[in-house]
């Protein structure tokens, strides 16, 4: 036996320790793999031996093998001996072996739960510390289970070493076996006021992460946080607080008032950065951005601490030469942009200093910032700051980076910030010049954007276009700048389609007609012949009013000369379009010989204007008579066709890039039967909304909104620039313009002054020029009249008035499969009042209406045993009928009842009103609730039967043949866990009174010995505020409404409603659903319609409400709803 | 905080500790894919980058970089100096520690990063307590 325990000994020492093993691989750099597997072989062959020390000695090996990436997942049960070993010293080495090599689906892991029970009660404080260091690293939740109660004890523990370990490693219990929060909350709220400042500081960091979870069940420890916040001085604890605070504020908005004091002083005292960071960060940013920033706006923090003080602050950060600093800053200066923009963009200076930084980070940051700082009055210098940054930047990502920036901030929302378009076009033709970008694609669309919607600057886009494509060659010398060569495609269209602006179209048509044209990419070459041919058209025209007529000869000659080397073009598109418009050509110059006159003719074939057309406009074209839209093309494909083959794919191909128009013809007659359909139907239509009946006039005559006053460029200077433009003298041009827009503006408003002094109107301010005063050089043609707020400019359709037509894309498929079906949103536990959490869900409920309306439409269908779905593409401006309608049960009698006996939960969700889209536009007297029913028992529920008392007023649709008081069966069942989603449709006679309506819903639960029969009461409420949808309206369509004189009046005053104007006016919009129609200082009107089309107009001051709307009983209902959402904050 | 990683500057791993739970294949393949990122930026540029929905926090000090993930609404400067007090640590016990010392005693790292941070938060802003553990759990394994 001695001899046994000596060899062993001796055998030691010839093993290989971790060192040796460390050392051996750096000496065989070369073999490193060989020299591993033979270490693994010597460390399986010393696992085999019964000495302890030995086999802890492979272990530690094992687990440095590991970290190099070889697998050790064989000798995990190696690893729980050692783990087990009574000595610390192996004991050690084998919970790090198990902390750096186990997970979850470890399955020795199971054996370790006793030997980990042991160690965690063993006397030795350090046996227990290793123990818990190790859990907290492989805690699985078959572990957590079995040993939260253990951990429990050891939260309490005499030693403090013990104690904090222990209760950070609750957290990780808590995340996988959360049944254990409950009972050990008590114990770890007392740890907040351990006397070790190590626990507290580990109570701090787990209740803090806690409640970044779910805030909510953690307001009630504000005030002892509140506390240790002003006591403690350890700045780790300190930021921790400070964002669990940032969590809770939300919810509580009157904590934010008492933290202003501390939180000040905190930002004004500290010299620690990450304190001061974490200050800012929480109080500007986490506040303003959680999931519902119109909630937070009325958070009174951040009022109070003005946001001058942060950005100041923020400031110094990124004036720090610490790159690290002023990344920071940058990124807070992004997010707090998008609440502050004014307090922001006075800092632009600092920012641009930022773009001239080494770090490319810091660079790219500034540009994000830069995008949210521009204004009518600094784009262009910014942009020309940019502009030279191109010019210099190294490296193409970042130099694409800089083009992508310049043209977002020029094009954002509608080309907002554009005054010259003139300019805008000459930066894009000089970042045509930029080497080897790959963003040729998006100058591109934006010169064809710009060109096609300001008509105003047709005339100079297409000389600026022609300059282009005379110099082609420069954009397309070498193959690196291909990507350019994309800016050509637009040139050539605009050239084409605008070519009556041209001063010299010959002169392009040769351009375009080059030899060398035929090394562009197909796709161009194809628009280069197409617009060739227009050109052509546009050159006869002009040619032919002369008397001499070889010169148009000579046009058509040079066309028949130079199209045969399209013909040959290996591109289907080049070759097709090349051969048939050469043939065209051909025939003309035969009519031309015969002296017959044919340009009008050549240029009747591309007549015609393009004009914008709403995105709703689709809605408006009457199905053709004989068109089914619900009957199959082909027949279904089989069920067995994989998912991914959606229509989404068809949908996609009809949007190619920079799409041409549709052209159809349709003879006069039809077009005009369809223009007085169109008008029958605005005229029945409720949501069209009537402005004033002259502006809708100009409209429907002119669909360019030609009331939008353009106004003219007034230069002294001539613009004519040759050759190509330099976008810099704008700057200059613009400055001039603004002047004398400016002593204009006063003259007029001298006038005005003296013309009268209505009380309506805006007031001008003859002060320093504010942002509104810069009027736009050009204007961008945007469908007004009927622009729903979400519409953004790709969604605009542009065709042809002449062929006033729309094609519509039907596509048969197959019908919805169930795991199609709605996504079913779990939900938390009951909360029958509602939190305002659940309102951010309501937000995001909303994409899915459209897959609810087809859902609908389904159901529809399937009672005609035709399954059908109708793409998306037809209806591609359902969306903008969607509003919500919140109908909320706040307290559910029935439900906590309900709780014990089945935890059943029965949640209403903010409800959605969806308007039938075939021809029920007009109905306003449909309602549809959706309900979520949630399972939260271990039975197995179903013959849910849902079921509500009607009134006179209100009464659930029930399916024909069903009696007026039969419930209605919920077309599914639920296994445990489950939710699903119901909806339910409402009829509702007058919407001028809230109601509630009381309802039962009856269901059997079913074990698996017995069922029973369980009945739960409910109420929903209808609110008045629930009728109404939020509707856009334009304030002379709303002047005009006021004056009409048929609308009752009523005011309501504010008291005690104690928040900044415009946090009242988004709580009004949020909560009640209206739209601000325009904001003058703290006064401010506000439109919204109900469902059956009444107006409700608001004056809101800030301490009063002025109402006008059609109705008053509803009227007064809508303004106590609106008093209770004030007196309720 | 995610995981934090050691690693040199010739791209070796040096050390690592994962507090989420992760596949073996997408450690490495996160491992690798940092290293590669972190490694290729200047030392002029900022500490901070965005990777895939997370935060990376990286600092180097001689040929080391250590590197931290954190989430979006963590703190970058604190974990900065987390970073740095395990560095001091390390300097503390080893003694003005280079990258040698802690290839040689890689599980004294471990054992150090251990009582300093336990499932990935501060378990003790004091550097003395943490010395003071480690001191004596290393006595302790000399007694056996």
């Amino acid at each position: 036996m001695a001899l046994k325990i000596v060899k062993g000994s001796i055998d030691r020492m010839f093993d290989k320790n971790l060192q040796d093993l460390v050392r051996g691989i750096r000496n065989h750099k070369e073999d490193e793999a060989k020299y591993i597997s033979t270490c693994i072989d010597e460390i399986k062959q010393e696992l085999k031996q019964d000495n302890i020390a030995v086999k802890a000695n492979a272990v530690c090996k094992l687990t440095y093998l590991q970290m190099l990436g070889y697998d050790v997942s064989w000798a995990a049960f190696n690893i729980v001996e050692v783990m087990s070993s009574s000595k610390f010293t192996y004991k050690r080495i084998g919970y790090l072996a198990a902390s750096q090599c186990f997970h979850e689906s470890t399955d020795v892991i199971m054996l370790t739960t006793n030997q980990i029970r042991k160690d965690l009660s063993s006397p030795n404080q350090y046996d227990t510390g290793v123990a818990l260091t190790g859990l907290s690293c492989f805690v699985t939740p078959d572990l957590a289970r079995d040993l939260a109660n253990d951990i429990m004890t050891l939260m309490s523990h005499t030693k403090p070493y013990i104690r904090k370990k222990a209760v950070l490693i609750m957290y990780k219990v808590f995340l996988k076996y959360p049944e254990s929060l409950r009972p050990a909350f008590p114990r770890l709220k007392e740890k907040l006021e351990d006397p070790d400042p190590g626990v507290q500081s580990a109570a701090v960091n787990v209740i803090c992460e806690l409640a970044r979870r779910n805030p909510k069940n953690y307001l009630s420890l504000a005030p002892l946080f509140f506390k240790l916040m002003t006591s403690s001085t350890n700045n780790w604890v300190l930021i921790k607080i400070i964002k669990l605070f940032g969590a809770l504020t939300p919810l509580e908005p009157r904590l934010g008032k008492k933290l202003i004091e501390p939180l000040t002083n905190l930002i004004h005292s500290t010299s620690a950065m990450s304190l001061l960071y974490e200050c800012v960060n929480t109080v500007y940013i986490d506040v303003n951005t959680p999931p519902l920033p119109s909630l937070s706006l009325s958070l009174c923090l951040y009022l109070s601490l003005p946001p001058q003080l942060c950005v100041q602050k923020l400031r110094i950060l990124i004036e720090d030469s610490d790159q690290n600093l002023k990344y920071l800053g940058l990124l807070a200066m992004s997010k707090i942009l998008k609440t502050h923009p004014k307090s922001v963009q006075s800092h632009k200076d600092l920012i641009l200093q930022c773009l001239d930084d080494k770090d490319e980070s810091i660079r790219l940051r500034a540009l994000d910032l830069l995008y949210g700082m521009v204004s009518k009055k600094n784009l262009m210098e910014i942009v020309k700051k940019l502009m030279l940054h191109v010019d210099k930047a190294e490296g193409t990502t970042y130099r694409d980076e800089l083009l992508t920036k310049i043209i977002d901030i020029c094009s954002q929302s509608n080309y907002q910030y554009i005054t010259n378009f003139e300019w805008y076009i000459s930066i894009l033709v000089e970042l045509t010049r930029l080497e080897g970008t790959r963003h040729g694609h998006l100058i591109a669309s934006q010169m064809l954007d710009v060109a096609i919607r300001v008509k105003a600057i047709r005339g100079f886009a297409v000389a600026q276009m022609a300059t282009l494509l005379d110099n082609a060659h420069l954009l397309t010398g070498n193959m690196q700048r291909m990507g350019i060569c994309e800016v050509l495609y637009a040139a050539a269209w605009i050239c084409g389609e605008f070519s009556e602006h041209l001063e010299n179209p010959m002169q392009t048509l040769e351009a375009m007609l080059r030899p060398k044209v035929a090394t562009l990419p197909g796709h161009i070459q194809a628009v280069y012949v197409q617009n060739a041919a227009k050109l052509f058209a546009t050159v006869l025209k002009s040619q032919e009013g002369n008397t001499d007529s070889t010169a148009a000869q000579e046009t058509s000659q040079l066309m028949i000369d130079r199209l045969p080397l399209f013909v040959q073009s290996a591109n289907l598109e080049v070759q097709e379009r090349a051969s048939c418009i050469l043939q065209l050509v051909k025939y003309i110059q035969k009519l031309q010989q015969k002296d017959v006159e044919v340009a009008e003719e050549v240029s009747a074939l591309f007549a015609g204007e393009l004009n914008p057309v709403a995105p709703k406009a689709q809605k408006k074209v009457p199905v053709p008579e004989g068109l089914d839209l619900d009957s199959w093309i082909n027949e279904p494909p089989s069920e067995s066709e994989s998912e991914d083959e959606q229509p989404k794919a068809i949908f996609a191909k009809e949007e190619p890039k920079h799409s041409r128009p549709r052209r159809e013809e349709v003879d006069e007659k039809e077009l005009a039967k369809r223009r007085e359909a169109r008008k029958q139907e605005q005229a029945n239509n409720p949501f069209y909304i009537k402005a004033s009946p002259s502006s809708q006039k100009v409209y429907q005559e002119a669909p360019g909104v030609e009331h939008i006053p353009v106004v003219q460029i007034d230069l002294s200077v001539p613009l004519k620039v040759p050759g190509l433009p330099m976008s810099d003298q704008y700057v200059k041009l613009e400055e001039e313009r603004r002047q004398k827009e400016r002593a204009e503006k006063k003259k007029k408003e001298k006038k005005k002054r003296k013309e009268k002094r209505s009380g309506r109107g805006k007031k001008h301010d003859s002060g320093p020029e504010s942002e509104e005063d810069i009027t736009p050089a050009h204007q961008v043609d945007i469908v007004t009249e009927e622009m729903p707020e979400w519409s953004i400019i790709t969604s605009y359709i542009f065709i042809k008035t002449k062929s006033y037509c729309v094609t519509v894309h039907v596509c048969s498929s197959r019908p919805l499969a169930d795991s199609e079906k709605l996504p079913v949103r779990s939900h938390r536990a009951a909360e029958a009042p509602k939190s305002p959490t659940e309102d951010g869900d309501a937000t995001s409920q909303e994409p899915k209406k459209k897959s609810s309306k087809e859902k609908r439409e389904k159901k529809k269908d399937k009672d005609r045993d035709r399954k059908v779905r109708i793409s998306t593409g037809l209806f591609l401006c359902l969306l903008g009928n969607h509003s919500h309608l919140i109908l909320v049960s706040s307290g559910l009698p029935g439900i906590n009842k309900c709780i014990q006996k089945s935890k059943l939960v029965f949640c209403f969700l903010p409800l959605t009103k969806v308007y039938d889209i075939q021809g029920n536009l007009q109905d306003g007297s449909q309602v549809v609730v959706s309900v979520i029913f949630e399972n939260k028992c271990d039975s197995f529920l179903k013959s849910m039967e849902f079921n509500v008392l009607d009134s006179l007023n209100s009464k659930l649709q029930r399916p024909e043949g069903s009696g007026p008081h039969d419930g209605l069966t919920v077309p599914f069942q639920l296994p445990p866990g489950v939710s699903n989603e119901a909806r339910f449709v409402f009829t509702v006679q007058s919407i001028i009174m809230p109601q509630k309506l009381k309802g039962t819903l009856t269901f059997i639960v079913k074990n698996e010995d017995s069922s029973t029969h369980e009945k739960l009461d409910f109420k929903l409420h209808f609110t008045c505020t629930s009728y109404l949808i939020t509707t856009p309206c334009y304030s002379d369509a709303f002047a005009k409404l006021l004056e009409s004189g048929d609308l009752k009046c009523s005011s309501v005053r504010l008291e005690g409603v104690n928040m900044p104007f415009h946090h009242l006016l988004a709580r009004i919009c949020f909560h009640h659903h209206f739209s601000v129609v325009e904001r003058i200082d703290s006064c401010a009107s506000m439109y919204s319609r109900s469902i059956q089309g009444h107006h409700v107009c608001l004056l809101v001051k800030t301490v009063s409400i002025d109402a006008k709307c059609d109705e008053p009983t509803l009227l007064g209902n809508v303004l106590d709803e609106i008093k209770q959402t004030f007196s309720q904050c | 905080m995610h995981f934090m990683l050691l690693f040199s500057r010739q791209g070796k791993l040096r050390l690592q500790k994962w507090y989420t739970a992760t596949a073996e294949r997408d450690k490495k393949k996160m491992v690798r894919e940092l290293m590669q990122i972190v490694l290729a930026r200047k030392p002029k540029m900022c500490s901070f980058l965005e990777w895939r929905d997370l935060k990376i926090v990286y600092k180097r000090y001689a040929s080391l970089y250590f590197c931290c993930a954190i989430e979006e609404q963590d703190n970058e400067l604190i974990t900065l100096e987390v970073i740095h007090r395990f560095v001091e640590l390390l300097d503390k016990y080893f003694g003005s520690v280079c990258e040698l010392d802690i290839i040689f005693n890689f599980e004294k790292a471990y054992f150090i990063l251990d009582e300093f941070l336990m499932g990935g938060e501060i378990q003790d802003t004091s550097k003395k307590s943490v010395l003071k553990a480690i001191e004596q759990a290393d006595l302790l394994q000399e007694f056996h």
